[in-house]
């Protein structure tokens, strides 16, 4: 195999959620990752020209390669989430590129929850402001391993060290206030690429690495939790066929923890004890199965196994209750009926509950509680207490984003509503 | 903790494999749309991992333009037979001849939207709650924005403004009577992933994505195929070259690549160096800025 192919095989992916306003430059940025890792193909770059030139602009606009629908170019603001890919020779990226208004606090959410990194724009002109305390929140709300603030138009503000570093200690101190593990920042010019993908020769104080080569190079292998063995299961497969007469296997996705042939497991919620026989796939059997793998086990025992079950460790069993505390964002017009019934999405698992008790509400620009607000509307995030028809299996959403995270639906309009991230 | 690591590709199989079972699990009556090129092939391929050692649980859908390439079909037919599978077949020209759409003519005619008619028909027809279609986000900006799981109603359009939120690996397939969704398990794919997974897991495809000697013409920038459903413009002279496809569609809008492609690796190596964007050939999407967008809210694929 060629050493090119051989490469191309063993990337890894990384996604990366990119918050901001407009006025940032992060459509920007993102046209400037694509453009300089040679992403943006020739068509698509002809097709940008043309539209920048009808809309009047004199350099090619970058920020017009991500803003997708019509609506969106005639306004020229990005009104949902929409995915970009690039890659490079070190790994393969997928760009939940969301926009930063308040009203859009929901697509912040939406791409922020399966994100390993969170790259946040702060204009250096403007420093912290209530924007950027707000996407510093959702990605420590959404456990967004990763933090990297980019103090975008350096070029505006002759690249001072001094601007870069004042903003830098303001946010580190709203960053102990919200638990953010790993922060790093970078100092850039979207616009004419300075410390995007290549060093910037207008900062020579800046000794930290660019932002692709923190992209290129953030340590993710540890994102997944390993230690909690949880098993969703997905589908029952029984082929019924000739050749495999009784064979009953249990497919789904790894959620969490590292699975091994011959390890004692509970099946959850009828309690009953068996071990794992085989990890099966049509590639042949696995020894070892990890997230987020999606495979196929099959147990020594022949135990009665449907959807929404839950295959776990024997030891380290994950909580079990029918009254469940979560911070819920809420994602509708429609605000949250509070003593309403809603469907719920847990895992594999479908079942209704009902909201029983806004316990606070939490003002997402200064970070304040507020007790006495039970309304909770489009955008607002707060604590609430949920009672289920039947119990849940669940970890806490600090330790496992997969078995910690629900939805919730109406009822009535079958919309996703709510997004639950238990406590 | 390296050790427990996957690569891209096994990633990428991961999720796709998930969202199929979800589908066959949330769905009464599921469909995997097939057009015989290269990614539905591998949304198939995936379907068989997530069932295996059982059956794909549910059929496959193939929705005729009566303008495909002869290779398509004899592929598709030989693998049904080869994996057991049951595809069904609707034909664009059965929309014709019921007077249901009108047939473009002259040069430059195509049956590419005529064919969204057929699809729904057929949806409403055998009843499916939902269709899996090989679409990927990478291929064109309005793709960019689609769910996984996205809802379509009654009427089978697409409102891009108002989707539901997809958050974690949570999928919602709630809907009413009469609406449907439409599904794509492929949606973080690019053109890349598909053929370094197609290289990697040696999985078959069609003749036509390699080099191969053909009569050509050239228009708007594109190499097309010659047929007798194709009708020429002044000026326009059939040549014979070598060229590979790199996407199929039906013959009217494939646009072909001068090629010398024998192997997956050739074109993994062809497709490294290539400054247009796979959708670049395809004459459907030149017509105006926005025409995915306004197939797609009609109810296109």
């Amino acid at each position: 195999m060629s050493d090119l192919i051989e490469g191309y095989l063993n990337m890894q992916l990384l996604r990366f959620t990119t918050a901001g306003s407009v006025d940032d430059g992060k459509s920007t940025l993102i046209g400037r990752l694509l453009y300089d890792s040679k992403a943006i193909f020739e068509d698509q770059l002809e097709a940008i020209e043309r539209a920048s030139e009808r809309s009047g602009a004199e350099e090619v606009n970058l920020a017009l390669l991500t803003d997708g629908l019509r609506a969106e170019r005639e306004q020229g603001i990005t009104i949902d989430v929409a995915y970009r890919y690039f890659a490079t020779p070190k790994r393969k990226f997928i760009i939940a590129d969301t926009p930063g208004h308040v009203q859009y606090t929901r697509n912040m959410v939406t791409g922020a929850s399966t994100a390993n990194v969170a790259v946040i724009l702060v204009d250096a002109r403007h420093g912290v402001l209530e924007q950027t305390i707000r996407h510093a929140y959702i990605a420590s709300l959404l456990r967004i391993p990763h933090l990297i603030v980019c103090v975008n138009k350096m070029d505006l503000v002759g690249f001072s060290e001094k601007v870069f570093e004042d903003i830098k200690t303001k946010f580190n101190s709203l960053a102990g206030k919200l638990d953010i593990q790993d922060v790093r920042f970078v100092p850039i010019s979207a616009k004419y690429g300075d410390n995007v993908v290549d060093r910037s020769e207008q900062t020579p104080w800046y000794e930290g690495p660019t932002l692709m080569y923190l992209l290129e190079t953030i340590h993710i292998s540890s994102d997944y939790n390993h230690t909690l063995q949880r098993f969703p299961v997905q589908y029952v497969i029984r082929p019924q066929s000739d050749k495999y007469v009784d064979f009953r296997g249990y497919a789904g996705r790894i959620a969490s923890g590292i699975f091994k042939p011959g390890d004692p497991v509970t099946v959850l919620p009828s309690g009953l004890t068996s071990h794992i026989r085989s990890i099966e796939t049509m590639n042949g059997k696995f020894d070892v199965a990890f997230p987020p793998q999606s495979v196929l086990f099959t147990l020594e025992d022949d135990i009665d196994i449907s959807r929404g079950d839950m295959i776990v460790g024997e030891n380290n069993k994950p909580r079990t209750g029918d009254e469940v505390e979560l911070m819920l964002c809420w994602l509708n017009e429609t605000p949250l009926k509070l003593g309403g019934k809603y469907y719920l999405k847990h895992t594999t698992n479908d079942l209704r509950c009902m909201v029983t008790d806004v316990d606070y509400k939490i003002d997402i620009n200064t970070l304040n509680k507020l007790h006495d607000d039970k309304s909770v509307s489009l955008n607002e995030i707060a604590r609430v207490k949920i009672k289920t028809t039947k119990p849940l299996f669940f970890d806490s959403y600090r330790i496992n984003r997969t078995t910690g995270s629900l939805i919730l639906i109406d009822e009535a309009t079958n919309n996703t509503v709510g997004a639950g991230m238990i406590i | 903790m390296s050790d427990y690591q996957l690569n891209h590709l096994r990633e990428l199989e991961s999720e796709s494999i998930y969202v199929i079972r979800e589908v066959a699990a949330q769905f009464d009556r599921p469909v995997l749309l097939f057009s015989g090129g290269k990614d539905s092939i591998v949304m198939f391929y995936l379907a068989r991992k997530a069932f295996w050692p059982a059956k794909v649980p549910f059929p496959l859908m193939h929705i005729d333009t009566g303008h495909n390439f002869p290779e398509t079909l004899e592929f598709r037919d030989k693998l049904m037979e080869k994996t057991g599978a049951k595809c069904i077949v609707r034909y664009v020209q059965d929309t014709i001849d019921q007077g249901k759409v009108v047939e473009e003519t002259g040069p430059g005619a195509s049956r590419n939207v005529l064919q969204t008619v057929t699809l729904l028909d057929a949806i409403e027809e055998l009843k499916f709650d939902a269709a899996m279609g090989g679409g990927r986000r990478d291929e064109e900006k309005a793709r960019a924005k689609e769910r996984f799981f996205s809802h379509r109603d009654v009427f089978g359009q697409w409102d891009p403004k108002n989707q539901r939120p997809e958050l974690w690996n949570l999928f919602n397939g709630r809907k009413k009577i009469g609406e449907h969704f439409r599904v794509f398990p492929l949606s973080n794919w690019t053109e890349m992933d598909i053929w370094q997974y197609i290289y990697m897991e040696n999985v078959e495809i069609p003749s036509l994505y390699f080099t191969h000697e053909r009569e050509v013409f050239f228009r708007d920038g594109v190499w097309l195929a010659t047929a007798p459903f194709m009708e020429l413009k002044k000026g326009e002279k059939p040549v014979v070259k070598k060229v590979r496809c790199r996407t199929i569609g039906d013959i009217t809008n494939t646009g072909l690549t001068l090629s010398e492609a024998h192997t997956v690796l050739d074109i993994i190596k062809e497709v490294a160096v290539t400054r247009t964007t796979e959708r670049g050939g395809r004459a459907d999407d030149k017509r105006s800025d926005a025409a995915m967008e306004d197939r797609k809210k009609e109810g296109y694929f």
